[in-house]
């Protein structure tokens, strides 16, 4: 075997991608995962730099004992952990439900020869 | 028995063990997707494990609880940002990389793009970006070596002094790793990943519960305790004490360690995603879904063993104390192995409990390390072998035998430049250099490959200019930052002093920088983005057709 190029095999026709890619299918799932993936990336992105900035210039506010030694900043990164777990599950229960169907159709039509 | 002999016995014990799976798995790698891949057949759970062998290294473990041991709360910051970091591969990387590659991640930087100049840039930033990380784990290993053998300045260890032991042991530990990698390939590397990780888990978890029954179960207290043995007080659980320090009368040194926290903060979040020898851990698992759920297993994994971190550093702060740590590893690396001293001590019968423990535990370290190494070893050779021989020397003409061939001798040769350059920097900041590391992935790699998943006028200069850019310009701030020059405490001590850069980790200019000039190539582009082979790969990416 030689190495293909790009790590492509001819799987379906450069006709049969931009068609399935033009389709109003792939066109709801590219939605639907952008739609997810983007929003949340920023928002956990953003809370996590609020806790990064909070850390730097919130001082009073970090140190503050909420109750025996346990301080605002040891809950504010245990709750960086909590929402990663949160969000990891989020988005796994969203791709099964909501991803893997719509891609798993697709992927059916684009090894078939395209939409017909 | 004295620690020494344990630690060494148990060590052996586990080489033995790998390398009876390395040559196991050797006689079942044929085909390149074995030696690259595995042969895909790894389950989520088992990718899930490797990918927390491969993440969790002598950073996580004696790094972050040195920090924590020493300088308190702060370090925990490596810890949340080490995690959340998951994210970003779980919500953008992993599934769509794993549909569209097969063995680095270069085959989906180049998928639309000319092959040769995108190919060639993936292969030096992946290999550069495995130095700096392999070079942390190498100086981790000589700093354990010198607490593990007992052997302080002045003593010596079967006639070596502790800087001849220093040398040895990352030549040893090199000469494994190149084993494991040319012997077992991506097969045997992620088995080794595997029970490496099980032993950490382990490790931790038996030290955690035990630092918690020392404190009868309560945190405060555990804390309390910890503030008050580090004679620092409250400072110690607040968070300012080494990142963001302020300076009295000194606003803009001030600001500096305010914006330098922040960069630290920015390149630990950002670095995940674009770490080669994580990124081809995606590839050893069959469908995207498996990529997925192995992702989902990692970050449960990783996640409860940075949660353990937090007992680890605190504890060892208040069972052994800052002086005693400082006085083995001015560093603090050794902080978790002198906890376990401790714990043993108390809770396993005297010397000799604490003597079995901290063997126990320094082989687990060892391991960590010789798993890490062997990941970063397999990611550059997989690169030189597949992205630069076969597609850019080769053309794409090579033969899958020959691939093969190359990516074991390039293996053999990063292991034996690694070695060099371990020894020349044993005694630099094992977290520190990590923390680099990352920061050259996020400039380097991550703006190239979110591009080209997501942006479809995305071209070839555009993706040349995002890698070089992002990785000239991380490397260029480090060499002129404190960290090289100009400081007490800095690679080339004062009088040496070039630096003009004031921040110590260079994330928050270098990340933008590998967007910016992503950007800017691609607007500068003669030619356009090809627009059949975007379709071809969007849909590849997200339906998983015609998958390796």
């Amino acid at each position: 075997m030689t190495t293909d190029q790009g790590s492509r095999d001819r799987t379906g026709s450069d006709e049969t991608f931009l068609e399935v890619q033009r389709s109003p299918e792939f066109q709801a799932l590219r939605k639907a995962l952008r739609g997810f993936v983007f929003p949340m990336t920023a928002a956990f992105f953003l809370w996590y730099l609020l806790y990064v900035v909070l850390s730097a210039y919130a001082r009073d506010f970090m140190d503050v004992k909420v109750f025996g030694n346990i301080n605002v900043a040891l809950i504010f990164g245990l709750l960086q952990f909590v929402t990663t777990f949160l969000i990891a599950w989020w988005y796994s229960r969203f791709a099964g439900k909501t991803l893997d169907p719509q891609g798993e159709a697709l992927k059916a039509r684009v090894e078939n020869g395209g939409p017909r | 028995m004295n620690s020494r002999t344990l630690t060494i016995t148990l060590f052996l014990l586990f080489v033995i063990a790998t390398l009876a799976i390395t040559v196991w798995a050797s006689r079942q790698t044929r085909s390149a997707a074995d030696f690259y891949a595995g042969g895909r057949k790894f389950s989520a759970f088992q990718n899930g494990m490797a990918i927390g062998g491969d993440y969790m290294s002598a950073a996580s473990f004696l790094g972050i609880a040195g920090i924590i041991a020493l300088n308190g709360y702060d370090g925990f910051l490596y810890s949340i940002g080490f995690l959340v970091a998951w994210l970003v591969a779980l919500l953008l990387v992993a599934e769509l990389l794993r549909n569209a590659g097969r063995y680095t991640m270069a085959d989906v930087l180049a998928f639309r793009m000319r092959q040769v100049p995108v190919r060639t840039a993936a292969a030096v930033s992946t290999v550069t970006v495995s130095i700096f990380y392999l070079l942390a784990q190498m100086v981790g290993a000589g700093a354990l070596v010198a607490l593990l053998l007992g052997i302080k300045p002045g003593a010596t260890f079967l006639g070596m002094d502790a800087d001849t032991a220093k040398v040895v042991t990352i030549i040893m530990i090199g000469a494994l790793m190149i084993t494991y990698v040319v012997v077992g390939g991506m097969k045997g590397t992620t088995y080794v990943q595997i029970v490496k990780a099980f032993m950490l888990m382990v490790g931790a978890a038996i030290m955690t519960i035990l630092v918690f029954a020392a404190f009868h179960f309560n945190l405060s207290e555990l804390l309390g305790d910890a503030a008050t043995k580090s004679g620092k007080g409250e400072a110690f659980l607040n968070p300012g004490s080494v990142y963001g320090k302020e300076v009295a009368g000194n606003a803009l040194q001030t600001f500096y360690n305010k914006m330098d926290l922040i960069s630290l903060g920015i390149a630990l979040v950002l670095g995940t995603a674009g770490l080669p020898h994580i990124l081809i851990r995606f590839y050893t698992v069959p469908t995207a879904k498996t990529a997925r759920k192995s992702v989902l297993w990692a970050i449960g994994i990783i996640g409860s063993f940075y949660l353990m971190t937090l007992a680890l550093g605190f504890g060892a702060a208040a069972l052994v104390g800052g002086a005693a740590i400082r006085a083995q590893n001015p560093g603090g690396n050794t902080a978790a192995p002198q906890l376990a001293q401790a714990l043993g001590d108390r809770f396993f019968g005297g010397e000799f409990g604490g003597t079995a423990f901290l063997a126990v535990i320094a082989a687990v370290a060892f391991a960590t390390i010789l798993a890490v190494v062997a990941g970063l070893t397999l990611a550059s050779s997989s690169s030189l072998a597949h992205d630069f021989y076969a597609n850019v020397v080769k053309k794409g003409q090579a033969t899958e035998r020959q691939e093969v061939v190359v990516a074991r001798i390039s293996a053999l040769v990063i292991g034996a430049i690694s070695i060099v350059l371990g020894i020349l920097a044993k005694d630099l900041n094992v977290a520190f250099l990590v923390a680099l590391a990352f920061a050259v992935a996020a400039s380097g790699n991550l703006p190239a490959i979110l591009y080209s998943l997501f942006w479809k006028r995305f071209t070839t200069r555009g993706a040349t200019w995002a890698i070089y850019g992002g990785l000239g310009t991380a490397v260029v701030l480090v060499f002129f930052s404190p960290v090289v020059s100009g400081t007490a405490t800095a690679i080339f001590k004062l009088p040496h002093d070039w630096a003009w850069f004031p921040l110590s980790n260079p994330g928050i200019i270098s990340i933008p920088a590998g967007f910016f000039f992503g950007w800017l190539g691609t607007m500068l582009s003669r030619d356009k983005a090809d627009e059949a082979k975007y379709a071809e790969m969007e849909v590849r990416a997200l339906t998983g057709a015609g998958a390796h």
